[in-house]
Formats: structure tokens, C-alpha cells, sequence
């Protein structure tokens, strides 16, 4: 390995970090989704950076699924959900930025604790960034829990697969084909069944929020 | 091996056939026809074992031994029965005007998909393909949690999706970890997944990258388990789900989330040489069967509370399993069939009560006994089964994890028998009141499928009273693998 090929493995990995933060911080629907779609790009690069470097031709394979389900299939799928939805234009007011950053840092320095002590056995050239991957996983889902509406809790559902992605690329040389096969299935289907189910939801409460998905509690 | 492919092939092409079959007057025979077939499969490989020991399929990537042989005879056949009182259940439900055609035809494709991804996750020897098959079954049914289209159902089934999936992801990341750790000494690609391989080599497996796989991979499992305090989605599900699925999330899916976990707690106890991985699932099993305990105490929706049940006992069944020993795993095995058997008949049974009442509050059922004695009788037998009278299955199993818990670990008796007893009080004081006393009821529009109800609930007693030999060959010898 290059000192070069490790800096911009580096480089991809703080871009993803950077979008994560981005998307906590982000309250319109519309960019979220932009983001989501740069950071499957970066996901991608690094992808191929390590794939070029070790010679791992699967990573190629793995890299080119990554880049049509997640820059094209999924951003697009969510466009035109969106459109659809009539929620395009649609702005989060409850989340408060400074504080979610602040818990943000607190999440990547827990991460980096973390995965310290497991990166130091692993044989790939990406190890140092197993915390960063840790940390965007964490992140998403902290983006998961502070959200009402109903996409934006999607995209943190699918930033989060995002990241977990990342540690298989960074621990290994990623999995094997058939499970990453198998992972792509399942996430698009997934997103295709959220789709009508955000229909439905629409149909009944003639609203995407989430506070109205609130009755079932233990009285 | 053709059993292996048969038993997968039948559920697969089912649901396809289902969908183009579209809203029949026949679809839930077909789908029963297809269930049968699946169980015939099942019977097929039972038999393959039973002869010749354990199998691998298809370089490998399929197994069955000791540990899921019965699982999958079993999934089959309460998959099978489910179809049967699904039948009658589903056409008072149309009629009723709660079902229409195309939800019909969701409900019945959807149910061969979700048969196969469980039987997937079961005979899969790759733990990658294991995780996407319980996600895959997550996706089968979040769509039939909400077939209703109430906004309870709707937001039961986000809650199901967005929580399973959550959880499922920990999952994720401990298979990810997993196979870090393997690759370290299998190599990368191929084998390095494989369950039969890692076994052979889980002593070399890191330990420092296997403890933390097994928090992840008990916490992304656990959730489907329904584990404390990781359940909030199950007894949402279970209620505003129609019954046969409630029968068949509470007696299967819950089976084969915590057989993921035994299989991964065997990797971990291998590696590790510590107790760690059974003192989390002591730990998380305990508290699961307490809270439940005192929860159940505080419904008002039957369906509702015997989700509440089901967190109970798998709660009680993942504590066996992580005390470990060769009587602790017997009972958590014999305990995992006997729940699934009996909390399905009674499903069964609660869902022609509520139908009969038209609601799922118990104060506002009575009588059952007057009106419909085969289900009101169905109901009291299923109820005393699960709350461990002897002489059923249940009352073995429990007999023998707590007496394994006051030999070992005596600190934890007091909560498990604290928890029984609340649970007995709670369920008893509702159940009976709805079986015996007065009612104005009408008769159903279909006769009720109470067959199933039966058989189960035989069945249950009977492996109370004796268990088939090749039955106890094989929980004994899962036992030992398990350690």
C-alpha cells in the first residue's frame, strides 16, 4: 500500500463522516436526500480505492451494486416518493443543531474507543477508519430517534446501512458476494414496501408524522 | 441433497403462484395445500436425519442437525396448521368487512414468503444469509401487521419495521465482526461464514473481536426475540396483526430469532473460555421474564397479553440456554417446542373468541363456554398448558430450568418463581371469567378451526407425559453441542 492510497481512503472516509453530520444537522427533506446520494458516492470511491490497491476483484463487484442502488435506485425511488407524497418541500422544526452536534462528537469519540482495540487486528488497508464507520452507524441512528417525519427516519434507515457497508470494507475486504448479495435485495425491497407504507400511513392520518403514530402505549 | 431444495423450492414458488392466483375462492386451500406440501418436505428431511445423521447441502452453504432438525419439522407444521385456521378465520373476517380481496391475496403470497424466509434462516449454514433471512422475514410481514388498515395496525407495523430493523442492523454489524474475526484464521471469501467451519475453529476466533460481535449480534437478534428491554415493537404486533399471523410471529419467528443467537453463542462460548456470552443472555432473559410478568398483569386486550406471555417465555427460555448444561439446554429446547405448539392453539383460540365477541377487550368477553364450549374449552386448556399444570410440556421444561437455576445459580430462583407466580395470578384471573360466566354472543358466520387447536394442545401434553426417542436423541444431543 501507498501513503497515497491510504490518504484517500482517509479522505473518502471523513467525507462520509462529514455527510453524517451534514444529515443530522439538515431539516429539509430534499437535501437529505442529496446527501444520502453523495454519501453512497463516497462509499463507492473508497470502495474502488481499496479494490484497486489490494487487487480484491469482488470489491469491484460490490462497488458497482453499491453505485446502483444506492447513488441512482434509492435517491431516485425517494425523488419521486417525495413528489408523490407532495413532501418536497417539507422542513423539520423540532430538532435542535447545536445540541445534536455536540451529541454527534460524543458518539464519534465513544466509536473511536471502541473500535481502537478491534482495528489493531485487522489486516486491511482501511483499518483506521473502523471508528469512523462505527461512528456514521451511530450516527444515523441518533438521526433515526430525533426525527417525526416519516423520510427523514427512512434516510437515516438507509444512511445507517450505509455505514455498516463501510465497516465490512474497512474490517475486511468486504463480505461475500452472496451475503452482499442477498444485504442489496433486502434493502431494496425494504425500501419499496416503505414506500407503500408511507402511502398507507398518508391514507389514514392525512399527514407523514410520526406523532400521530403514538396511541399504542401501556396505560 | 433434493429434500433441502424441495423444502425451500415449495414456499418460494407459493407465494409468486398465490399473487397471479389473485383473490380465489379457493386461495386459502391452495395456500394450505402449499403449507402441506412444505410440511410433507419437512417430514422428508426428518427422515434423512433420522437415518443418516446430520447433512450438508449444496457445497456446504445448507445444514441440518441435531439443533434445527426439529425447528424446521416444527415451523413447517405449525405453518401448515396456521393455513388451516386461517381458512375459516380469514372468510369471517371478509365478511366481517375487515378483509377484502386484494388484501386476501397480500395476505396468502405473503405468508408462503414468510414460511420460506424462516425455513431459509433455519437450514442456512452461512451466519450472512442466516441475517438476511431474518431481515427478509421482518419485510414478509410488516405488510400483513397492517393488512388492517386501522391506524393501531399502522402504527403497530412502523414500529415493528423501524425497531426490527434497528435492531436487525446491530445484527449486521456483528456478522460484519464475525467474519473479521473468521477471515483472521478461514481466510477471506467462501467458508469463512459457514457455521459447520467456524465451529471447527472457534477456539482460534479473537476474543477481544468475539465479545463484541456477540453483544451486537444478541442485542440485532434479541430485538426479534422480543427481549426486554428491546420489545416494544412484539406486543403492538401481536394485537393489531390478524391472528394467524400473531400465532405464527409469537410460535415461529420468535423460535428461529433465538435459535440465531444459540448458534452464535456457541461461536462465542468457544472463543471466549469465559462465561460472558450465557451471563448476558441470563441477564437479558431474567429481566425479560419479571417485566413481562408484572406487564401482563396490566392488559386489557387477550391478544395483547399473551404477547406479553410470549416475551415470558422466551425470556425464560433464553436463560436456560444461558446457564447452559446438558438439563438447562434439554429444557430450553423442549421448551422452545412446547411454547410454539401451545401459544399457537391458543392464538387460534383467542382469535375465534374475539371474532365471536367482535372485540379483543376481555372484559367484554364472557361466556364462551355457553356459546362455544369447543373454543371456550380450547381456551382454558391452552391457558393452564401455558402457564406450566402439569401434566403438560411446559410444566417438564419449566420443572427443569428452575430446578437447574436453584442447583447453580439460586440468587436468580426467587425473581423466575416471583414471575410464574404473578403471570399464573394474571392470566388465570382474565382467561377465566372470559370461558365461564354469562353471554349474549351470536354464533359464527363459518365453523370455527378448532382441529388445530386440538392437535396442538395434544401434542403439548404428550411430550409432557413422554417424549419420542429419536426426539430425545436429538434435544440431548443439541444439548451437548451447545455445552
Amino acid at each position: 500500500m501507498t501513503p497515497l492510497t491510504g490518504q484517500i481512503i482517509n479522505l473518502f472516509a471523513s467525507v462520509l463522516l462529514l455527510i453524517a453530520f451534514a444529515m443530522l444537522a439538515q431539516r429539509r427533506i430534499v437535501t437529505l436526500i442529496n446527501l444520502f446520494a453523495i454519501q453512497g458516492l463516497a462509499l463507492v470511491g473508497s470502495t474502488l480505492t481499496v479494490a484497486w490497491a489490494t487487487g480484491q476483484h469482488h470489491l469491484y463487484w460490490s462497488a458497482g451494486i453499491t453505485f446502483v442502488l444506492k447513488v441512482v435506485a434509492l435517491p431516485l425511488i425517494l425523488h419521486r416518493l417525495i413528489r408523490r407524497l407532495n413532501v418536497k418541500w417539507d422542513i423539520e422544526t423540532l430538532i435542535n443543531i447545536p445540541t445534536m452536534m455536540l451529541v454527534g462528537i460524543v458518539l464519534v469519540v465513544f466509536s473511536f474507543n471502541l473500535a481502537l482495540p478491534i482495528s489493531q487486528f485487522s489486516q486491511s488497508i482501511a483499518r483506521a477508519t473502523l471508528g469512523i464507520a462505527l461512528a456514521c452507524v451511530l450516527m444515523s441512528f441518533l438521526m433515526m430517534i430525533t426525527r417525526s417525519k416519516a423520510v427523514p427516519q427512512v434516510i437515516g434507515f438507509l444512511a445507517m446501512e450505509n455505514g455498516l457497508f463501510f465497516a465490512a470494507t474497512s474490517a475486511t475486504y468486504g463480505m461475500p458476494m452472496v451475503v452482499e448479495l442477498g444485504i442489496a435485495l433486502d434493502v431494496l425491497v425494504g425500501m419499496v414496501i416503505l414506500g407503500v407504507f408511507m402511502f398507507q400511513i398518508r391514507e389514514q392520518f392525512d399527514s407523514l408524522d410520526i406523532h400521530h403514530l403514538e396511541q399504542l402505549k401501556e396505560d | 441433497m433434493e429434500a433441502f431444495f424441495v423444502l425451500l423450492a415449495i414456499p418460494l414458488l407459493g407465494g409468486p403462484f398465490l399473487w397471479f392466483l389473485g383473490d380465489r375462492e379457493n386461495a386459502p386451500e391452495v395456500n394450505a395445500g402449499f403449507s402441506l406440501a412444505t410440511f410433507a418436505a419437512s417430514a422428508w428431511l426428518t427422515a434423512v436425519v433420522i437415518s443418516g445423521g446430520p447433512v450438508t447441502a449444496w457445497e456446504e452453504q445448507f445444514f441440518v442437525d441435531a439443533l434445527n432438525v426439529f425447528l424446521v419439522a416444527l415451523t413447517a407444521f405449525v405453518g401448515f396448521t396456521t393455513a388451516l385456521f386461517s381458512r375459516p378465520y380469514m372468510r369471517i373476517e371478509r365478511e366481517k368487512g375487515k378483509m377484502t380481496g386484494p388484501r386476501l391475496r397480500l395476505y396468502h403470497s405473503m405468508y408462503q414468503a414468510f414460511m420460506f424466509t424462516m425455513l431459509l434462516a433455519l437450514t442456512t449454514n452461512n451466519m450472512g444469509i442466516l441475517w438476511v433471512a431474518m431481515e427478509a422475514a421482518t419485510l414478509a410481514t410488516v405488510l400483513l401487521v397492517s393488512v388492517y388498515r386501522t391506524a393501531a395496525s399502522l402504527e403497530a407495523a412502523w414500529k415493528y419495521f423501524i425497531l426490527c430493523g434497528v435492531g436487525i442492523a446491530q445484527a449486521l454489524f456483528g456478522t460484519i465482526l464475525l467474519y473479521f474475526a473468521a477471515e483472521r484464521v478461514l481466510g477471506a471469501e467462501g467458508n469463512a461464514l459457514l457455521w459447520t467451519h467456524l465451529n471447527l475453529v472457534k477456539a482460534d476466533l479473537e476474543p477481544a473481536i468475539m465479545s463484541l460481535a456477540f453483544v451486537f449480534l444478541l442485542v440485532g437478534y434479541g430485538t426479534k426475540i422480543g427481549l426486554v428491554p428491546l420489545h416494544n415493537w412484539l406486543p403492538d404486533a401481536h394485537a393489531e396483526g390478524p391472528t394467524p399471523i400473531s400465532a405464527v410471529l409469537s410460535g415461529l419467528l420468535l423460535n428461529v430469532a433465538l435459535y440465531s443467537v444459540i448458534r452464535c453463542k456457541v461461536l462465542a462460548d468457544g472463543a471466549l473460555e469465559s462465561r460472558f456470552a450465557g451471563n448476558m443472555m441470563m441477564g437479558f432473559g431474567l429481566l425479560s421474564v419479571v417485566v413481562a410478568a408484572f406487564f401482563l398483569s396490566r392488559q386489557r386486550d387477550v391478544k395483547r397479553m399473551f404477547a406479553y406471555s410470549s416475551i415470558e417465555h422466551m425470556g425464560l427460555v433464553t436463560f436456560a440456554f444461558g446457564m447452559g448444561g446438558p438439563i438447562a439446554n434439554f429444557a430450553g429446547l423442549l421448551h422452545m417446542t412446547v411454547h410454539s405448539l401451545v401459544k399457537s392453539a391458543i392464538f387460534f383460540a383467542v382469535g375465534h373468541a374475539a371474532q365471536k365477541a367482535g372485540t379483543q377487550v376481555m372484559e367484554d368477553i364472557r361466556g364462551l363456554m355457553k356459546v362455544s364450549p369447543t373454543v371456550g374449552w380450547g381456551l382454558m386448556i391452552g391457558t393452564l398448558a401455558i402457564l406450566g399444570m402439569p401434566p403438560f410440556g411446559v410444566f417438564a421444561s419449566e420443572f427443569l430450568i428452575l430446578t437447574t437455576a436453584m442447583r447453580e445459580h439460586p440468587w436468580a430462583t426467587p425473581f423466575l418463581l416471583l414471575a410464574l407466580g404473578v403471570a399464573f395470578a394474571a392470566v388465570f384471573s382474565r382467561v377465566q371469567p372470559m370461558v365461564f360466566g354469562d353471554t349474549h354472543m351470536l354464533p359464527l358466520a363459518h365453523q370455527p378451526a378448532l382441529v388445530p387447536v386440538f392437535v396442538h394442545l395434544g401434542l403439548g401434553l404428550m411430550l409432557g407425559l413422554y417424549i419420542p426417542p429419536y426426539l430425545a436423541a436429538w434435544y440431548a444431543e443439541a444439548a451437548r453441542l451447545l455445552g
